[in-house]
């Protein structure tokens, strides 16, 4: 693990995408589908999954987009990042929604499907279930 | 990044939810740029204003924090959609009008200026060198921190809001006494302020925190503005010094990379209407219009967006009597950039001389533009 920007305690399943992350204008406000068919989650609902995806793009106001899914409870339960950016960061701060970045290694450990006990506190925040 | 007693007890939720959420966004923000401790701020500027921005989601959040959130510090706001005194010649519809003044609504009531303006530089006195603030708006927190002495983050809408609750920031590399390693070197001669402009555009597209520049000569204010607002749409980079660092990597701009940023944003080669003002105009920039406008009148639409500040101010000194004689119309609270007045489907394409509002115009409001500088457009364009 590389930071902690929003601390928390959650298990789930990981949905996992390649590719950086647009909220705002991509996903979807109510449900937490993503709209962008060239994207690799086109058509998957980011709801409850531990979303692991490299960093987020595009405009700081999609931010608000990360505070909507949370007040529509169509959130993941957590993030994990390769690389930290402002909109995220924030957007997760504001909607309590755990937040942590990880190295290129551990980010290539994780994959889709698999079921983890995340703790931002412990010193080994990540244990995988199965 | 280390917390104080007091902070800490904030951070997990002993003085409230609003402190809770603010402290968690400044801890986030602090852990993004390695910042190691919060320090005070004394004036804020807050952006995430204009409803064709924030939205329903910012729009419901705002009206829900208002209920007990209260600003700190001296909290300024950035532009919203429309001017309420003109905005039924634009044809607005009713929702975006009643939400646009929901949002406005909850500003107030957590106590903020409703200043509406994206140059507080311009309109709220200047503290002493050296102080901390936090600006949300590019242009401004780039400005602050170049020209006014100030110092500040390149804020987010989220952090700056935070910042206004507490009064605190996190302490990152820009409020610090920071050298950047990269050297622009200007080589583009006779600039206008479209050339500075397309300077600030490459600059934020090659700096990352600060960059320093060389060979400019002194700029005039709407020159200054035009940098700011170039250098804040393209990049990061929140900070210009105004000298050449030994041993650093240098960058020249020149004819070449300027024709490249020019291709990048001018799209078209004549407007339906003019815009100026993104940033919006200061009375230093409407005196001057007003005396450059003298006995000529506009042969197309011109709308000029200032801060109602401003145009109170040009209206007693006889400045908008003069500029609605030459075919102007004044908006003030309101800013060329992502504007909800200039629909594609009512407009071709726009004439301006401003950076920041030509990358918007195109990528957000999807209409062609035509850059060209204050002269060209007085030359060409009125009679």
């Amino acid at each position: 693990m590389k930071k902690i920007l929003v601390k928390g305690k959650v298990k789930g399943t990981i949905l996992k995408s390649q590719k950086p992350i647009n909220f705002l204008g991509t996903v979807d406000k109510k449900t937490g589908i993503i709209s962008d068919e060239n994207h690799d989650l086109f058509k998957k609902s980011i709801k409850d999954s531990i979303l692991v995806f490299p960093y987020g793009v595009g405009s700081s106001v999609g931010a608000y987009t990360i505070y909507s899914i949370k007040s529509n409870n169509s959130s993941p339960l957590a993030m994990i990042c390769e690389k930290v950016d402002l909109t995220v960061a924030t957007g997760c701060a504001l909607a309590n929604i755990p937040l942590i970045t990880v190295s290129e290694k551990e980010f290539s450990l994780l994959e889709d499907g698999q079921k983890i006990f995340l703790d931002t506190e412990s010193s080994n925040p990540i244990t995988f279930l199965e | 990044m280390e917390l104080t007693k007091e902070e800490e007890s904030a951070f997990k939720g002993e003085q409230g939810e609003i402190m809770q959420m603010a402290y968690r966004i400044l801890v986030a923000t602090g852990e993004a740029t390695d910042a190691e401790k919060l320090v005070p701020i004394e004036w804020a500027h807050l952006s995430g204003v204009n409803y064709n921005t924030i939205g329903d989601a910012g729009e419901e959040f705002l009206a829900s924090i208002s209920k007990n959130a209260r600003v700190k510090v001296k909290t300024s706001l950035n532009p919203m959609g429309f001017d309420i005194d003109n905005v039924s010649n634009y044809n607005l519809d009713d929702n975006f009008i009643s939400k646009q003044l929901s949002i406005k609504k909850s500003y107030e009531e957590m106590g903020v200026i409703p200043s509406f303006s994206c140059i507080p530089y311009e309109i709220f006195d200047i503290p002493e060198m050296g102080t901390q603030v936090s600006f949300a708006e590019s242009n401004a927190a780039i400005h602050a921190n170049s020209f006014d002495n100030l110092k500040t983050n390149k804020e987010s809408a989220f952090s700056a809001l935070a910042s206004a609750l507490t009064g605190k920031s996190p302490y990152s590399a820009l409020r610090k006494e920071t050298k950047s390693n990269l050297t622009i070197r200007m080589k583009v001669e006779n600039p206008d302020e479209l050339t500075y402009g397309m300077l600030g555009f490459f600059a934020g597209k090659v700096g990352n925190e600060s960059v320093n520049i060389s060979g400019v000569e002194q700029m005039d204010r709407r020159s200054c503005k035009s940098l700011c607002g170039g250098m804040g749409t393209s990049g990061t980079c929140a900070k210009f010094n105004f000298d050449e660092e030994q041993d650093s990597e240098i960058v020249d701009f020149d004819e070449q990379e300027m024709k490249k940023v020019y291709d990048e944003l001018n799209t078209s080669d004549k407007g339906d209407l003019i815009t100026l003002g993104s940033p919006q105009l200061g009375l230093e920039e409407i005196s001057d219009l007003a005396i450059k406008l003298k006995g000529r009148s506009f042969k197309k639409r011109c709308m000029i967006f200032c801060p109602r500040a401003v145009k109170e101010q040009a209206t007693k000194l006889g400045h908008t009597n003069q500029l609605e004689r030459a075919g102007c119309e004044i908006l003030s609270d309101c800013c060329t950039c992502l504007t909800p007045l200039i629909k594609k489907d009512e407009v071709d394409s726009v004439t301006t001389n401003s950076i920041k509002g030509a990358y918007y115009l195109k990528n957000s409001n999807g209409v062609g533009v035509n850059l060209k500088s204050l002269s060209e457009i007085i030359k060409d364009e009125t009679r």
